[in-house]
Formats: structure tokens, C-alpha cells, sequence
């Protein structure tokens, strides 16, 4: 029995000590790594437009309004607060697909899959090249946009695979969108 | 180039990074666990915690200093998340008594199922001083645990096992500490935050509102992964952009999570003075791993040709190759991390990611718990040929007797006997059925992987079930206890039976242990118990399911 007191006690001090050493010292150090080389990305990546935070480059957000591009269906309808997916899976899925479908005016089938699929986090900040280019008459239209301009800019917003061959090609929502609007007050001005 | 070319060169890259870095990752275990000398900083640690460094203990001492520094972190950790609220930088958070009762097991035990959200559940405060602070210590005392078994067979007719307290701290200081630094500046660099902040909110661009969460995530994502941990710092772990925000992170993270089980057989093989003994042993984790991610592979390209591409809780920038790879890989190594829904996997797929934990965790099995696991199934085989071909049963020139084959009995009939009595008891118990998003055959995988993630400190969901309910936080608490606590006093119990042992010298009557023919015995023997003991089940659940 006294063994075990004994055991314990050595437990619980060896616990605060390496909590002051795991718990602090490490987590210090891995910032003060990140507010010297990474500022940018230890913030969030952030994104600004005249000077006021409107987003990170590496969350997705809901886009309302057929003038803009917009991202997959997300089961927490993009908030931060409450990151995660459907879960869903066999007919479950297919009847919310449907769902999906019907409030987007989309055919399944008819279009990419990112399109009527739910991502795991619901902040996937990506579409597929193919369902951004699937988007660009509809913008086009709705902005007054020649459609080949707003083509050649989802070209320009489109990225391969790292390295050329880790990951998928994509396309980031939020810069494409921001770059939208650059355009169109350029065509406006 | 094609999604195959650019999966298949990602495998390769893994593979090649992991086949590079198991040697000297395995050589430098090897001498940190035998090393004569201590470093400034543990001797400082050794002085403050008032233990002996230059004492050995029997395997019981051992044990209790297992079971000691265990439950007094459950306590600890449970009381700082139940009084989060009144402590700084609380913002919020909450968690109910059962729920924080549930989060400091799973924690201790390496398991980091999470009935909580990230975002909601734990304060910065609680993640950083609480949770991964049993990021390292979890994962070292499965290192401590694997090594004291390992001296067991290696040392030959002694009565001590080591002492723990040197082989934890060793653990965390040597091994743990500098590779999660690497670790987390790789991932810091990649994307993954790390600062104070709370939670913002911010006009987008479109008129509406979103919250951007801070944290200290780079820190714990490291350890999450090094330490085969698994708990995210946000609810949709490493699936969130933030804590896995592109390809090359998600490599790292995936490497990350293998490396260190992968370079235990190397150790293994040093320690016991044969390396052929830990080829075998690499060649029969390897094996199962390539398996397992040859299966979940398969399964969801197979499932990606429909309109929905298998899309469905995947993320675009990971697509379906790296969603697989990383599956197969954190259910093989009782990680449980996730970067894709696996509840929303085929039903091939889904039953692959849960079959790769019915292997109990040895492919290649969490830090240290997976050596351990791996050796328990090489006494297995070694007493089932020697019953076979009529040899006497012996590994290293120990002899497999009645005392040794109870004890690794006894220790891999735990976590089925967990799972299937808590599968069957939900099956039937109205609380249970309530909590399940889906109905019929997935229903059934649905809770059955539940407790096969808990039984086997894996801690991953099929996360349409809603846990957070005082009977599924305390039956899943009481699987993760028993599922690692009793496999872990048994296999030292194990480790003294062996080490009171003389090695007795190899003859032309001993079974050699490190021929192909062996490793190959030994994924069979791994397979056979698994089969026979779950195929009912999951022939009820994810066989089903694919066939209707």
C-alpha cells in the first residue's frame, strides 16, 4: 500500500513538472517560432480588403447572390464556430443530395461532384477546376461580364497539384470571388 | 496527371520518407532507452518528482507507477476541464461532470475520442496545460510499457524491468519534445495557426458573418499525430483547414503519425540484440498496413465513379487517394485523427477503416502500444506452430509456457470482449438506438465502431453518433480503461514472467522467429483471430451493407 502512495505521489509531482515543461515551455516556444518566421500563417492567413478583416484565405464562406461563385454545400453552413460534416451516408445521403440539388436548381449527375457533396469540415475552402469553370456563364451573366474574361480568371485562380502531383487541382473560392469584384469595379471605373 | 499516378506517388513518397527514417529513429530508441548516463534537464526532473533514477523495479513497482501516474492525470485533468469556467481564458467553454469524465480518460489513454467540440468544449487553457500535456505523457508510457516487455525477453534470468519513471521521461525529453518542435514549426510553416487570439468575428465578403477561431494549434497538432493521440483541436480535427490547411501538411501529418511505430521493430531488434527479429516484426506491421491501405484505397475509388464521386465528407484539396491513405493510417495506428468523415465512406470502405482496428491496433499500431500488441500475436504464433509442428513454443529462447500463453491470452481477449458485449448491450438498449443517426446494417457499424475505437484507444468516429449522453460517455470511459489499462498490466505481468527466465540457446529443435515463413505466419495468425472473432459482426454490418 505504501507502494502505491508512494508510486502516486511520484505520479502527480512528475505530472506538474513535465506539464510546466509540455503544457508551457513547448506550446512558448512553437509561438514565439511563429511570431517571428510564420506571422502570417500563426494568424489564420487572414484576408483583408481596404484594411478591414474579411476572411481567411484558407476558410471557406457562404456566398449569397448568383454574382458569385460559390463553394460546396456545408452542413454547418460555413461557420467557425461549429466546424463538421453530414455524416451522412447510403439512401440517408442520396435524399439529402437531392435536397441539395432542388434548393441550388442543380441535376444530379449533370454536375461535378463537389458541387452537390458536403465537405468534412464544412469550411472546405476549395471547389473542383471543373465546377468553377461549370459556374462561369451564370456569373458572368449575373455581373454583365464577358464570359470568356471571367473563364480565363478561373484559369488564373486554378491550382495544380503541389509539386505537380500531391493533393487535387483546385480552386480557392474566396480569392477567385475577390479577384470578381477587382474585376468588376475595373469594368465599371 | 491521373488521380492513380499522383496517389500512387504520394504512397511512394511516405514509404520512401518512412523507410529512410526507421533506422536511425529505431538506433537512437534503442540507445535512449539503454543509456547509462542522464541528461541535466531529467536529473533536475528526477530531483522535483523525488525518485531514484539508478533504481530498477520489479514488474509489479512497474506497474503500479503505470497505474499511479495514470489515474492520478485522469483525476487532474478531469478537474481542470470540470473547472475550466472559472479558470482564465475560459471563453465559453463547457463540458457536463460525465462528458469531462469521458474527455480525461480518453486523454490518459491515448485514446482522444472526443465527445466535446473543440470549438465549444475545452478553453485554450484546458488544451494547452490539459490535453497536450497527455499528448506526451500517453504516448511515452506506451513507449515504457513496450520497452519493459522488450527487456523482458531480452535480458536474461533478472527480476527487474526497468524503471519507469527514467523510461517516461525519457520519453517525453528525448524522443517526444524535439521530434513534435519539428514537427510543429513543418506544420506552422504549412498554414496551421498557432497564436492567443479568441474567436472574431468578421464581416465576409459576401454581407454575412463568420466566426474565426485562434488557438494554439500548431503545438498540439504536432503531438496529436507524433504521439498517435488523435484529439483536434477543432471538432472536424484534421479535416479543418486550420489544423491540416493543404497536401503537404497532410503528408507530414500522416508520416507523423507512423513513424515512430514504424521504427519500434528496429529497436525491438537492437534491444534484443538479433535486427532480424525486428524485420520480421516491421515485415508483418508493414504488411498489414499496405493491406489495409490497399483495401480502403480500393473500396472508395471504386465508390467515386458515381455523380458524387465519393465527395461526400471529403475535402476538395485532399480528394478521395489522400482521404484513403490517411484513413487506413490513423485507424491502423490507434491515432484517430481524421481528414474525412469515415461514417460517409462506401460501406467497403467504412468496414475497412474499422476492420483496421479489429487488428488491435498492431498495423503498426499506436507508440509503443503497437510493439507491444505486435509481440503479444508473435507468442501467439510461436505457441500455435510450436503446437503444430510439435516444438517446444519459445521466442528468443524463452519459453512460451502456461503461465506465459495465459497472460497474452488473457491480454488480446480483452478489447474483443469490450466490443462485442458493449456492441450487443446498444443493440438492444433503447438508450443507444436513440442516438444513432443512421438505421439498419450502418447502424450497426455505426455503434460497433464506437466501441471498437474506444476498446482499442483509437478514438476516431463514425461521428453521426451522438456519444454525449452520460451512458455512452461512462460505458465508452470504462472500454477506453479496460481496453488499455489491462492489456498493459498483463503484458507486464508478461515481461517479469519472461525476464525471471534463463535464455536457453537456440537448437536445431527451436522454430526460427525472423524467416518470411514466420512473418508471414504471424499476418496470418493476426488475420485468422480477427476474423473469426468479429465476422458475425461484420457480416451484420458493413458486409451487409455492401451487399444490399
Amino acid at each position: 500500500m505504501t507502494n502505491v502512495i508512494k508510486q502516486s505521489v511520484a505520479g502527480l509531482r512528475a505530472l506538474l513538472v513535465l506539464t510546466v515543461l509540455l503544457g508551457l515551455l513547448y506550446p512558448a516556444a512553437v509561438w514565439v517560432v511563429g511570431q517571428t518566421v510564420a506571422r502570417d500563417q500563426a494568424a489564420g492567413s487572414l484576408v483583408s480588403v481596404d484594411g478591414s478583416v474579411v476572411g481567411s484565405s484558407l476558410l471557406g464562406q457562404q456566398w449569397s447572390g448568383d454574382q458569385w461563385f460559390q463553394g460546396r454545400p456545408s452542413a454547418s453552413g460555413y461557420s467557425g464556430e461549429t466546424s463538421g460534416g453530414s455524416n451522412l451516408a447510403g439512401s440517408a445521403l442520396g435524399d439529402e443530395v437531392a435536397r441539395r440539388a432542388d434548393a441550388a436548381g442543380l441535376t444530379v449527375g449533370a454536375v461535378p461532384a463537389d458541387a452537390l457533396t458536403a465537405s468534412a469540415s464544412g469550411l472546405d475552402p476549395h471547389i473542383s477546376p471543373a465546377y468553377a469553370v461549370a459556374q462561369v456563364e451564370r456569373v458572368a451573366a449575373a455581373r454583365g461580364l464577358d464570359a470568356t474574361r471571367v473563364r480565363q480568371l478561373v484559369g488564373a485562380h486554378t491550382e495544380d497539384r503541389i509539386a505537380g502531383f500531391l493533393g487535387e487541382p483546385h480552386v480557392d473560392v474566396l480569392e477567385l470571388n475577390l479577384a470578381l469584384a477587382r474585376l468588376t469595379a475595373i469594368g465599371r471605373g | 496527371m491521373s488521380d492513380t499516378v499522383s496517389g500512387l506517388l504520394t504512397i511512394g513518397v511516405l514509404v520512401a520518407a518512412l523507410a529512410a527514417s526507421h533506422l536511425p529513429l529505431g538506433a537512437w530508441l534503442a540507445r535512449v532507452f539503454t543509456d547509462e548516463h542522464h541528461w541535466r534537464v531529467e536529473r533536475l526532473v528526477y530531483r522535483l518528482c523525488r525518485v531514484d533514477p539508478s533504481s530498477e523495479q520489479r514488474w509489479t513497482t512497474y506497474a503500479v507507477a503505470v497505474l499511479g501516474v495514470s489515474v492520478v492525470g485522469i483525476a487532474l485533468l478531469s478537474g481542470l476541464v470540470v473547472a475550466q469556467g472559472a479558470l482564465p481564458l475560459a471563453r465559453g467553454a463547457a463540458m457536463g461532470w460525465d462528458t469531462a469524465l469521458n474527455t480525461a480518460v480518453s486523454f490518459v489513454t491515448n485514446t482522444n475520442w472526443q465527445s466535446y467540440a473543440g470549438e465549444s468544449g475545452a478553453s485554450p487553457l484546458v488544451q494547452t496545460v490539459g490535453l497536450t500535456v497527455q499528448n506526451f505523457v500517453s504516448p511515452a508510457v506506451g513507449l515504457a510499457v513496450a520497452v519493459a516487455l522488450v527487456r523482458g525477453l531480452a535480458r536474461s534470468g533478472g527480476a527487474t524491468v526497468g524503471n519507469f519513471w527514467v523510461d517516461l521521461v525519457r520519453g517525453c525529453v528525448r524522443v517526444l519534445l524535439p521530434l513534435a518542435l519539428v514537427g510543429a514549426v513543418v506544420l506552422l510553416l504549412g498554414g496551421v495557426v498557432q497564436n492567443l487570439g479568441a474567436p472574431t468575428t468578421v464581416t465576409t465578403v459576401s454581407g454575412g458573418s463568420q466566426v474565426i477561431q485562434g488557438g494554439l494549434v500548431a503545438s498540439q497538432e504536432a503531438i496529436k499525430l507524433l504521439g498517435t493521440n488523435g484529439g483536434g483541436y477543432f471538432n472536424a480535427n484534421s479535416a479543418h483547414p486550420f489544423e491540416n490547411p493543404n497536401a503537404v501538411t497532410n503528408l507530414v501529418q500522416v508520416f507523423l503519425m507512423l513513424v515512430i511505430p514504424f521504427s519500434l521493430p528496429r529497436t525491438y531488434g537492437l534491444l534484443v540484440g538479433d535486427r532480424r527479429q525486428g524485420w520480421a516484426v516491421l515485415g508483418f506491421m508493414a504488411t498489414l498496413w499496405g493491406l489495409m491501405v490497399a483495401a480502403v484505397t480500393w473500396a472508395e475509388v471504386s465508390a467515386s465513379v458515381g455523380p458524387l464521386g465519393a465527395m461526400e465528407g471529403k475535402e476538395v484539396r485532399f480528394g478521395v487517394w489522400s482521404s484513403a491513405l490517411f484513413g487506413a493510417s490513423t485507424t491502423g495506428t490507434s491515432t484517430g485523427a481524421v481528414n474525412s468523415l469515415h461514417e460517409s465512406y462506401s460501406a467497403l470502405g467504412g468496414g475497412g477503416v474499422l476492420f483496421s482496428m479489429l487488428l488491435g491496433e498492431v498495423s503498426p499500431g499506436g507508440v509503443g502500444s503497437g510493439l507491444y500488441g505486435a509481440l503479444l500475436l508473435a507468442l501467439l504464433t510461436v505457441f500455435v506452430s510450436g503446437l503444430m509442428v510439435g516444438r517446444t513454443p519459445e521466442l528468443l529462447g524463452k519459453q512460451v509456457g502456461r503461465r506465459e500463453i495465459t497472460l497474452t491470452a488473457l491480454a488480446l481477449l480483452v478489447m474483443p470482449a469490450l466490443v462485442l458485449v458493449f456492441t450487443g448491450v446498444g443493440m438492444v438498449a433503447p438508450i443507444v438506438s436513440s442516438q444513432m443517426l443512421a438505421t439498419g446494417p450502418h447502424g450497426l457499424t455505426e455503434v460497433m465502431y464506437a466501441y471498437v475505437s474506444a476498446a482499442n484507444n483509437n478514438g476516431s468516429a463514425f461521428a453521426g453518433f451522438s456519444a454525449d449522453t452520460p451512458y455512452t460517455n461512462l460505458t465508452l470511459a470504462l472500454c477506453m480503461l479496460l481496453g488499455r489499462f489491462v492489456p498493459i498490466v498483463l503484458v507486464l505481468a508478461l515481461a517479469g514472467a519472461l525476464v525471471a527466465q534463463r535464455r536457453r540457446p537456440a537448437t536445431s529443435g527451436s522454430l526460427p522467429t525472423h524467416t518470411p515463413t514466420f512473418a508471414g505466419l504471424f499476418v496470418g495468425v493476426a488475420v485468422v483471430v480477427t476474423g473469426l472473432t468479429f465476422f458475425p459482426a461484420l457480416a451484420l454490418g458493413p458486409l451487409a451493407e455492401a451487399l444490399s
